[in-house]
Order: C-alpha cells, then structure tokens, then sequence
C-alpha cells in the first residue's frame, strides 16, 4: 500500500497538454469545448476492421499517463450505443464487413466515422481481393482520416480534438 | 535452416508418428500450388526437435508433394493439435483434404469465398460471397447457457470470435472462431518485389514487426545466398529484444489492469512510452517497422546512442523491479492471478504450445538457444522458465524475460561489433537468386517462435511466401485455461497469453 503511494508520489503526474500550433487551445480549453458541444463527454467506439494490431497499441497509448485521454473529456465505450464516433482501423476484410456494419448502424445519431492508420484510409499495401474489401470509406461514410502506420498518439489526438472542434 | 526432405505422401502418416514419438513440435503447415512449375501441389512442413541429439536434427523441413488432380495426405491432428485448424485452413485456401480428420468445419473461409473455390491456386478468381453458417459445437446439459463474445470485442483489441458454454458463472468450455482478419496475404505476396513483400511481411502483426522482418529478412538471404556482417547480426539482435521488452512492459500493465490493479497499468504504459519514444528519437520509428531490411539494417549505432540506451537500461530494471515486488506484494492481484487460467505441463506438451505461454508452463524451449542463433550463442543465454501454468507464471515468464534481455542487451550494447554496423551493407546484396527453392527462418519473437518461408522466382521476386505465428498453437491453450473458471476471469486468462489474431489470421 504504502509503496503504492510513494511510487505514486515519486513519479508524479506526467500528463502532457495538447498544443495546436493554429488554435493555441490547451488540455482546458479543449474539455470545455468538448463538454459544451457533446454534453460532456466524447464517447469513442474503437473497432479494428482486419489491422495488423499496430493502430491498436497507438489507440491504447492514448491512454497511458503522458496522453491521458480522459483529461480532454475523452473517453472508450464498449457498446457503439453508447458511442459518438466511430473509430475504425485495417483494411476491412470481408470476414469483418458485417460485424463493422452493425457497429456502425447500432450508434445513435449523430455519429461520426474516423478511419484511423494507412491501411484504413488508403489501403495502400493490400489492395481488393478475395479477402479485403478495401478502406473503409468502401463501406462506410467517413468523416476524417487519421493517416501514419500507425499514426502516433498525438497525431491521433490532434485530429480528434480538431473534430471536435468543427 | 535445414535442406528440404521430401517424402512421399503414402509415407507421411509413418514419418509423423516417429517424429511425434521423439517429441517433435509441429511448428508450421502449409501449402504451394506448383503445378506449373514442378507438376504438383506441394504440402510443407516445419518440425523442432527440442530433445534431438544432432545440431542438425533440432528443425526439420519436410515437403510432400501431393496429386494434382486429387490433393489428399492422412490427417496429422491426433498427434499435433495444431494441425486440426492449420489443415482447415489447407482446405479452405487450396483444397488439400486431409484424410481421416473429424474437424473438416472451415477456418478461414467464412462467407467470402464458396466451399468449391481455392484462393490461393492459381486458377482462382473472385467469387460472389456466400451464406454459409459456421457449425458451432454446442454443449448439452441442464441449465447450460451460451455467452457469445466478438468479433468486435469490448477493448481496443483485435477481433475474433468465442462461444462459451457456461454454467451459472462457471465456464465449462470455449470454442474460438478466428480469421476475421484474414487479409489473403500469401496470396497478395505472390510474384511480389521483395522490397514490397518485406513491407507486408512486416505488418502481419504489428507487435512483433521486428521478428517478422527479420525472419523474412534472413529468409530471403538465404534464397539469395548472402550473409550479412556480424555486426548487422548484432544490431538486429538488440531491435527484437527491445521489442521483446516493449510487449512485456505493456502486457505486465494490461495484465496489473485486468486483475484491478489499475496503477499497474499507469506505470508499465508511462515505463512502455518511455521506451518507444525512445525508438522514436533514436531510430525514427516508435515500434521500430521497416528497419531491418534484407541484406542488412537501415540505422546505425553510435557511442552517444549506446550510451542513450545503456542508461535507460539501467533505470527501466529499477523501475521493473519495485514494479514487481508491488506486484508480487499486493494480495488482491496475487488472488486474481494464482490458480487463474492454469495449463498443465503435460497440457502443454500434447497441444505442442511454444514461447512464452510454453516455457510458463514448464516447456523449455526457447528457439534463440535452441537453433544456436547468433549472437545469442556468444554470449550466456538465460531461458526463462515457470511451471505453474497459470496466470501469475505467464506474468512471471514476462518479468523474468525483461530482466534477462535487459541483461542481453547491456552486453550487445557494450559489444564493438554492434557500433560497426552500416546501412551501406544493403547494396552488397544482390536480388539474383542462388537458387529457386523454397527457404525459411525461425525467430523467436516476444510471444514465441514465427517463421517466414519464401521462394523466389528467376526474376528475383517472391514468386509464394508463407508466414506462420506461433499463436496458431498457442489459440489451443485457451480452449483448456478457461476450464473451472469464472467468466469474468476470462479478459484476464486472455490478455496473460495475448496471442496474435492478425498474425494467425494471415
């Protein structure tokens, strides 16, 4: 317990803030934002569509100490009920069409679709064949691409709080 | 590796059973449609031989050539488990029947191909999806339930399918369903450049791009006839190790989460970032992709880099272990994690597990020690070995590994050789073929030993490739943890094997 708290103490917090180079906003101002417009929270459904994982462990970084996702007023969901965007990575392979298409039709409105690494916004090493069926703009309507194999947390960052943004 | 051995199909049942008797590993099975060029489809096998008194005896590669109008061998899954869905999938992509097998459900066909369609044989062409229905097993019984999770899984994890069977909040069996992302990848690797090829190779599984490159990399090598310098060995060698840690760090964190210890998994994810930002600044690449390259190694080491990373080493073993011992003090995560999710040695054994979920429960194989790999051989190996089986032996096994390739590390790193790498060494190594067989490389990566198997055709392209994860065998374990625990326990017993799906997808 007690080297639990001092371990605690003796790394302190490391959270780092976000700064847009052309917005100036910072971790505050950005929750504020985000509180106003999305009546308190950003609710985030992750599903990978056929990636590599490697998307996967930049998404999961965004929650580590230094991004700390939750100070923007950012936050997972497991059920797409419950969720606003959408965040999709891979190529989207025929065996996950259907589970990605029921995902996205089981969110509410409104909703957003963000395709998240290379693969899902271009598809760039696959191609279409007897088992991708290609990015995901192929299956869904998407609203922002989030480029980089895979793109790194502040990458992934900027372009969700710039989302929220407009 | 070793030369090809061939056997006749109506001998291979024979050949199994004396490897099975002297404790072979099937490691990899698949399958090339060589019709044009040797009038045959070829079946191909890769075995470990772990209790082999020869050198050259411990791998055995062995192709089978089988009728082209007919493909058909003996079944092999009542000796070597794995072979159940690794023949599954020879049907689904090339039609070869096993003969004999009682599991002949598809693996990775699950609509979008027909049952009468082969992919990866040449004459193939795309065809209209299908409606086919996968035939789950069901348990019968009185107050037996199904709980059904996936594909799209609750974290940020890949997706794949698990049936439960359960009672009340006990589970009494698991069927896994994978290959959702099943991207074809032999077949987009066909008559591929290599350079293209080793950037798909490279993300088969994105946690283990390291050893996936390399594997290829030294795959391809072979093909060509062409040895990289010592030096490159040496620093290739210190890339898979920190990626071997990088996973650790990361797992150790996941696993303290899913036991209710989430300042396990704020620590280990801060000590994870530190270290890839450090591959960032050092070598241009967080998870370190498309570095190692065939024929040599696109960074370099410096002094002022290796005195960067042998510092880092010193105070991530600190941190590791005051991490531990919180770990190892703290009684709620100890009662999630001892007894949890427990294989057996002998377990073990049967289902033929490999890496890291292996050497936890007692099997001590470790293919850097036990192919001779360079530079592994040069300096003292530590094999890292629990024999609980359980949760808290796999969270074992990963403190351990982190300690000794910490220990690895701090002696490639003070090593001269792996500050006299070049990049320039790639342009010694030409892309004309030595010869047009097949060549493959075992590398053990952070979850276990891949291989990659090429061929090249005179073009100097990769004319078939195959990749193989050792979460094939390892998705088996799983089936058997889960028994005689809760459901609620089953993120945890999941995440303390964290195989790969993409990499067993392929």
């Amino acid at each position: 317990m007690f080297k639990i708290i001092r371990k605690v103490i003796k790394v302190g917090v490391v959270s780092e803030n976000y700064q847009a180079d052309s917005t100036q906003l910072d971790a505050k101002k950005y929750q504020e934002k985000i509180l106003k417009k999305f009546q308190r929270s950003l609710a985030v459904r992750y599903v990978d569509a056929g990636s590599c994982n490697g998307c996967e462990l930049e998404a999961n970084a965004l929650s580590n100490p230094f991004y700390n996702l939750s100070q923007y007023g950012i936050e997972w969901v497991a059920s797409p009920r419950h969720a606003d965007v959408l965040l999709v990575s891979g190529p989207v392979t025929k065996n996950m069409a259907e589970a990605l298409k029921r995902t996205y039709d089981a969110m509410p409105n409104p909703k957003w679709v963000v395709a998240l690494g290379d693969c899902a916004c271009t598809n760039p090493h696959y191609g279409t064949n007897y088992a991708i069926l290609g990015r995901v703009e192929d299956v869904l309507p998407v609203d922002m691409r989030i480029t980089g194999c895979p793109p790194s947390p502040q990458k992934i960052l900027a372009v969700i709080l710039n989302l929220t943004l407009n | 590796m070793q030369l090809s051995q061939q056997v006749e199909v109506k001998n291979l049942r024979d050949y199994c059973v004396a490897l099975h008797a002297q404790g072979a590993i099937l490691l990899a099975m698949w399958g090339s449609d060589e019709r044009s060029e040797q009038h045959a489809f070829i079946l191909h096998l890769i075995f470990l031989l772990p209790h082999a008194q020869e050198q050259t005896a411990i791998e055995q590669y062995t192709q089978i050539k089988l009728a082209t109008d007919a493909p058909a061998f003996s079944d092999i899954s009542d000796l070597f488990p794995v072979a159940n869905r690794l023949q599954r999938a020879l049907y689904d992509l090339l039609g070869f029947v096993a003969v004999g097998a009682k599991d002949t459900r598809p693996w990775l066909r699950h609509q979008a191909w027909s049952s009468d369609q082969f992919p990866l044989r040449t004459d193939f062409s795309v065809c209209p999806p299908t409606q086919d229905l996968y035939p789950f097993v069901t348990v019968q019984g009185e107050g037996v339930h199904e709980v059904s999770v996936g594909p799209v899984h609750a974290g940020i994890i890949e997706p794949g399918y698990f049936r439960f069977s359960v009672m009340g909040e006990e589970m009494l069996r698991l069927e896994e369903r994978l290959g959702y992302t099943h991207k074809g990848i032999a077949k987009r690797l066909q008559n591929t450049a290599i350079h293209d090829a080793a950037k798909i190779v490279a993300r088969v599984s994105g946690d283990a791009t390291v050893a996936y490159s390399l594997a290829f990399a030294e795959a391809i090598e072979q093909a060509l006839d062409f040895k990289v310098s010592e030096a490159t060995q040496w620093l290739r060698a210190i890339l898979l190790e920190r990626e071997r840690i990088a996973n650790h760090l990361g797992d150790l964190g996941a696993l303290g989460n899913d036991g209710g210890l989430a300042f396990g998994l704020a620590q280990f994810s801060r000590l994870k970032e530190l270290w890839l930002r450090t591959h960032q600044a050092l070598f241009g690449h967080r998870y370190l992709m498309d570095l190692i390259v065939t024929g040599g190694i696109e960074i370099e080491l410096d002094v002022a880099k290796q005195q960067i990373l042998l510092a880092e080493i010193k105070l991530l073993r600190q941190e590791v272990l005051s991490l531990e011992n919180i770990y190892q003090q703290h009684s709620g995560l100890q009662g999630r994690f001892v007894t949890t999710g427990i294989v057996k040695h002998k377990r073990a054994e049967t289902l033929g597990l490999l890496g890291l979920a292996a050497r936890a429960s007692g099997i001590a194989v470790d293919c850097r020690q036990l192919l001779k790999q360079l530079p592994y051989q040069e300096v003292d190996f530590k094999l890292v070995k629990q024999t609980a089986g359980d949760v808290a032996a796999r969270v074992k096994v990963r403190f351990q590994e982190i300690y000794a390739s910490l220990d690895l590390l701090e002696k490639f790193l003070t090593n001269p050789l792996s500050l006299a790498a070049t990049k320039n060494e790639v342009q010694r190594c030409s892309v004309k073929p030595a010869s047009c067989s097949w060549s493959y490389a075992i590398i053990e990566s952070w979850r276990g030993p891949i291989a990659v198997a090429v061929k090249l055709n005179a073009a100097g392209q990769v004319s078939h490739a195959h990749v193989h994860d050792c979460s094939w065998q390892n998705w088996l374990a799983l089936s058997y943890a889960i028994v005689d625990n809760i459901v609620a326990d089953f993120p945890l017993i999941n995440k303390s094997f964290n195989l790969s799906y993409s990499g067993a997808d392929v």
